[in-house]
Order: structure tokens, then sequence, then C-alpha cells
């Protein structure tokens, strides 16, 4: 008899799950696709925790238009091959607007999925700047600055701000600090203000750098940009001081480490750095913080403020249009614009979301000021 | 031709090649001795650095002035690793001195791995500031845009401790005894020349060398990390092979011969290939001569 008792358990149970979506169509369904697993969970899993978060807030103060917000998560495992079936299963639930994905290579393997469908997506930590300088993906935002953005602001400062035209560009081979170094050179030629001079990688972790050094001087640089990572900038910095080169070095959030400023000592002064904005005082992204801290009895991790900040506009945004359409819903987060934790933003023709980005540091004192 | 950028270039491959010589005498003492490359000898330079380190900031707090500070944190280092190169023999390689040559050579590789990651327990995986101990005189500062005191010491220092270790070998009985054991074991015990401690010896100047060029590099780029054996000790090796291995003046004239091509790579053509222009020159060198530009074809004895 106890094998009876168990199959009307899971008859029951298959009733339940059948009749789930006909009690769900009451809901705004927010599909969170990201890594949920597998070695990149980390990067994803702070997104569903925003995403549940606001969530469980706005359902406290009534829902989005009066209905309440159901959050669906779907694992990809930052796999490409993966973030397409997770982006079917998505559609195929009946997800209003997605969250996600996290990885640029499977943000863009998904991206067709949801043109097809016609349904908003929204990432916190797709960098790769062609997602949405392509053009080709209407429907695609992200609350974080891309890639080519930091060398965009770095190329801009040394030009118009410190009036340096013959810069020499370096990096450290890798695939971030080569990144920033190609962005820089193309921005730079493009804008036509300023030449470069030098082009050159550095060998990571070489004896000494006194050959590159030299032909920077020779090169007649007014400024130095470097893409990479601190240890190569901090050996960069030092030998050009010691040969007597007082030359503005100006790179990326690599270098906006305090190891850099430890390690530089004294050369560190005056050093510019790119990193993201200092959002630590505005009060949303401090309630976030404390939010997820009261929940899960821990520090949010990777990319969680933009994660909450695209929750917030997502939601906000069908809230404006009145309606789950999707041409409205991009209508609204092109012209509204909305408190979150990253800032007061709205979304640019191409998605990405103005007033949110990098600034310029620079050492002062042995300690990193943002320059406003 | 631009003779200034010449010289600039000229003087920075120097300093880098007087580097990797003051390393590649290690391997190449080691190898003419045992036949062994000792993979730990890059290590050792790291734990030089490290030592100099630790001393140095002790120093650093009693107020020594700084030029003192160098001498005893390099004096301490040279001890330090002294004692870690013999301690290294004693118990990686001489209990497989008898065994096929590929035991020792994963022993040392062990070593190595070993050593590191002492480093990385014992102190600290981060990068660390080195102080700038060499302090630039006056009369230094015209030409400090082409070579600081730092750069000068190291070269002078190099060229001091090579002439150093070739009058050691060739006048003293204790040199004589490491020729006539690189040359023949077992004869030269069979003449009553107590090989292991001939071993030891070479172990312990070896070290020492290497020590002096950890502390010398440190205080010239001003950071440490348990990482910078690697590289150093790969490109002291390709130094040592470059000028025949096995050889002294080959390993000091591998050095400065990589030091240069890779100045006058990065300098006109370009630091992406500073590395692979460096390697292509050792292939080229061993195809028109194998055993190294310095080194003495080895008859194989069957």
């Amino acid at each position: 008899m106890r094998k009876g008792w168990f199959k009307g358990l899971v008859a029951g149970l298959a009733v339940a799950v059948m009749a789930c979506p006909a009690f769900a169509a009451d809901t705004i369904k927010l599909g969170v696709a990201g890594a949920h697993s597998g070695d990149l969970a980390s990067y994803g899993l702070p997104t569903v925790n925003a995403a549940k978060l606001v969530a469980k807030m706005i359902n406290a103060k009534g829902g989005v238009l009066g209905k309440q917000v159901e959050v669906i998560p779907q694992d990809d495992q930052c796999k490409p091959e993966l973030a397409t079936n997770a982006a079917t299963k998505l559609v195929s639930d009946g997800a209003n607007v997605v969250l996600g994905h996290i990885c640029s290579g499977a943000t863009k393997a998904a991206l067709p999925i949801y043109k097809e469908a016609n349904i908003v997506l929204m990432s916190p930590s797709a960098t790769n700047p062609a997602l949405t300088q392509s053009g080709d993906y209407p429907n695609f935002f992200r609350t974080i600055a891309s890639d080519d953005q930091q060398a965009k602001l770095g190329v801009d400062f040394t030009i118009d701000k410190l009036g340096k035209k013959k810069i020499a560009v370096l990096h450290d081979k890798g695939d971030y600090g080569k990144g920033y170094a190609e962005y820089a050179k193309q921005f730079i030629e493009q804008g036509g203000k300023g030449t470069v001079v030098l082009f050159e990688g550095v060998t990571p972790g070489a004896v000494d750098y006194s050959a590159v050094v030299q032909k920077i001087r020779n090169s007649g640089a007014e400024a130095v940009m470097f893409g990479g990572y601190h240890p190569e900038a901090s050996k960069i910095v030092q030998q050009l001081r010691k040969k007597r080169m007082d030359l503005p070095f100006v790179s990326d959030d690599g270098v906006k480490d305090d190891t850099f400023i430890k390690v530089a000592g004294k050369d560190a002064e005056g050093v510019y750095a790119s990193s993201s904005k200092d959002v630590s005082a505005l009060p949303l992204y401090k309630e976030a913080i404390e939010a997820h801290v009261k929940e899960f009895g821990a520090e949010p991790g990777a990319f969680y403020k933009e994660a909450y900040a695209a929750s917030l506009a997502l939601l906000n945004a069908i809230e404006k249009a009145g309606s789950t359409d999707s041409a409205k819903i991009m209508n609204a987060l092109r012209t509204e614009f909305v408190e979150t934790s990253v800032g007061k933003i709205k979304f640019d023709k191409r998605g990405d979301a103005e007033g949110v980005g990098f600034s310029m540091y620079q050492v002062k004192n042995g300690k990193y000021a943002e320059l406003k | 031709m631009d003779w200034q950028y010449f010289w600039e270039l000229f003087f920075g491959g120097l300093t880098r090649g007087s580097i990797y010589a003051l390393i590649a005498l290690g391997y190449t003492m080691v190898y003419g001795i045992i036949e062994l490359i000792n993979f730990a000898h890059g290590e050792v330079y790291m734990m030089g650095a490290f030592t100099a380190l630790i001393v140095a900031g002790a120093l650093g707090i009693y107020g020594f002035p700084a030029l003192a500070i160098l001498i005893i944190a390099a004096v301490v280092a040279v001890i330090y690793c002294a004692a870690y190169g013999l301690t290294l023999e004693k118990i990686a390689y001489k209990p497989l001195r008898d065994a096929p040559r590929l035991s020792p050579l994963i022993s040392a590789i062990g070593m190595s791995i070993f050593l590191q990651n002492y480093v990385i327990l014992a102190q600290t995986s981060d990068f660390m500031p080195f102080p700038n101990l060499v302090p630039q005189p006056e009369f230094l500062e015209p030409i400090a845009h082409i070579m600081g005191a730092s750069e000068v010491l190291i070269i002078v220092t190099s060229a001091v401790s090579m002439a150093a270790l070739t009058l050691f070998i060739k006048y003293t009985r204790m040199g004589k005894a490491m020729r006539a054991t690189a040359q023949n074991r077992k004869m030269a015990m069979l003449l009553g020349i107590d090989a292991d401690k001939v071993i030891s010896l070479t172990f312990v100047i070896g070290s020492s060398l290497a020590a002096v060029g950890g502390v010398l590099i440190a205080s010239h780029v001003g950071q440490v990390n348990f990482a910078i054996g690697f590289i150093a000790g790969i490109k002291a090796f390709t130094a040592a092979v470059l000028g025949g291995i096995g050889s002294i003046p080959g390993a000091m004239l591998g050095g400065l011969v990589l030091g240069w091509c890779e100045s006058f790579a990065t300098g006109y053509i370009s630091s992406d290939y500073e590395d692979a222009l460096a390697f292509a020159l050792l292939v080229l060198i061993l195809i028109f001569r194998p055993s190294g530009i310095l080194g003495k074809a080895k008859t194989q004895k069957v």
C-alpha cells in the first residue's frame, strides 16, 4: 500500500505543477539567466540574489502593475551552447523581461533568440562593446559600462585634460591589457587630435623594462597609456622616474589597486588610473547591500549592484510603460530616468546606461582620489 | 644612426645581461661538475631577494644608512642562500647521485616548486615593495637618463664577482680540485680529492652569486614576489646554454649576449617579440654551434 500512497503523491504533484502556468499568468515574470553552477557561478549567483531581493521588495509594495513579480532563474554556466537552451526555456516559460546573461559570449549566443521572441534583455555584466555598438540588438540593454569606455575615458583625459598629443600606448600582451590598449589606439587615431607614437607589448615578469623605457624616451612621447595590471605598471613607472622621465602615466582599473601604490611607493604619486565610479555613498546602493546582508548573511558578490540596478530598471520600465509590451518597455527604458544602486540612469539608443561608467583617479599622498 | 639611443640600449642590455650572467654561473658550474640542471636555482635567486627584503626591513627600523643596509642585507642574503644551496644539494641531489640522470632532474623541479610554495606560505603571495638602497650620487646625475647608480652597481658587482670567481678557479687548490672533478670525477676521487666537498662548494658558490643577483635586481626594480625566480631562472639557463653549458666564461658571455639581444630587439624592433627574438638567436647559435658559443664539443663516452 505504501507504493500506492507514493503514486498518489506524485500524481498530486503533477497536477499541481501543471496547474502552475495558469496560476502564474497573473504575475510579471522576470527571467534571470546566467552562470548559476560551474566554474563561473560566483559571477552569476549574486544576480539571482539581486533579482529575488528586488522582487521581494517590490512585491511587498504591491508589485508591478498590480501584479506580483516572479523570478525564474535559468542556468547557462556561461557557456554559449547552454545559453541558447536557457534562452529558449525562458521564452517558452513566458518570461516578460530577462535579466542576464552574465558572460559576453553567452549573451551574444542567446541574443538572437530573445530578439526573435521580442523580449527585452538586460545584462549586469556583459561588457563586450559590440553587443550594443553593432546595433543588431535593439532589445539589449546593460547596466555596466562596456570595455572600450575605459580606454575612451583615458584617451579623452590624456588629450583634452592633460593636453598631451603624442602618446605612447603600452600593454602587457594579455587579453585585458591588450584590449584596452587597442581601443585606446583606435580612439586616438579616430579622434585626430593626438598621435600614437609608440604601440608596444611588454613581457610580464621580465627582469627589467629599461629598454622599453628608453624606447618611450626615443619616441618623443608626452604621455604613456598602459593597459594591464599593477605589477608591470609599477615596474614601468619606477623605471621611468629612475630615468628622469616625469611624463604622465595613465592606466586602467587593473592598476587602480592599492598594491600598486604600496609597491611603487613615492613613484606612484601623480599616476592616473580609471575605475568604476564610486557609488558607495548612494542611498540605494547602501540599501541594496544591507538587504543582501540581512537576507543572506554575507556581503554580495560580483556584479550585484549592477544586477540590482538592472532589476529595478526593468521593473520600473514595465510600470512606466503600463504594459508588458516590449516596444513600450524599451521606450520607457530610453526615456524615463530611474534611481538605482549605480546612480540615476536611463539608456541611450544603443542600450548602454547613461550615467554609468568610469571615473579617473589620481594617486595623491599615497591614496587614489577620484577626479571630478 | 642615433648613437645616443644605441648606448642607452647598450647599457640597458649590459645591466640585464650581468644579472643573467650571475645566475647563469650557478647553472653552468653545477652542470659542469655533476651534469645536473639545477632547476631550483632561480628560486635561490628569489630567496636571496626575499632575505634581503626582510633584513632591510628590520634594519630600516633602526635607521641605518641605505648603503650600510644594502651591504648587510646582501651579506646576510649570501650566507642564507649559500646555506640553502648546501641543504638543497644534501637533501635533493646527493641521495640521487648514482640514480639515472632523470631522477635528480625531477627532484630539482620538485625543489623549485617546494621553495616557491614555501615562500608563499611563510611570507606572502603578494608583490612586496623593495626599498631603494642605492643612493644616487651627484656625479652620476648627468647620465641618470642612461644609467642610474643601481645599474652601475649591478655592472660593477657582477664584473668583480665574475673576476673573483675566475681567479678562484684558476689559482686556488680548491679551484683546481673543482676543475679536476669537472673533468673526471672518478679519477679526481682516486687522486684524493674529496668530491663531495667540491660538489657542496659548487652549490655554495652558485647560490651565493644568485643571491647577489637577487639583491641587486630587487633593489633596481623595487619589487619582489615569489615568482620572480622562474623567468630569471629560465633566462639564465638559456644564457648558460647559449654560452656553452659547463663553461664559466661561456655563461658570462651568454648572459651578456642574451641581455643585449633582448635590449636591442626591444629598442629597434618591438618588445612584443623580445622573447621570441632572444630564443630565435638561441636556436640559431645552437644550429651552428651545438655546444654553445664557448662550449667544447664532448665526445660521447660509449
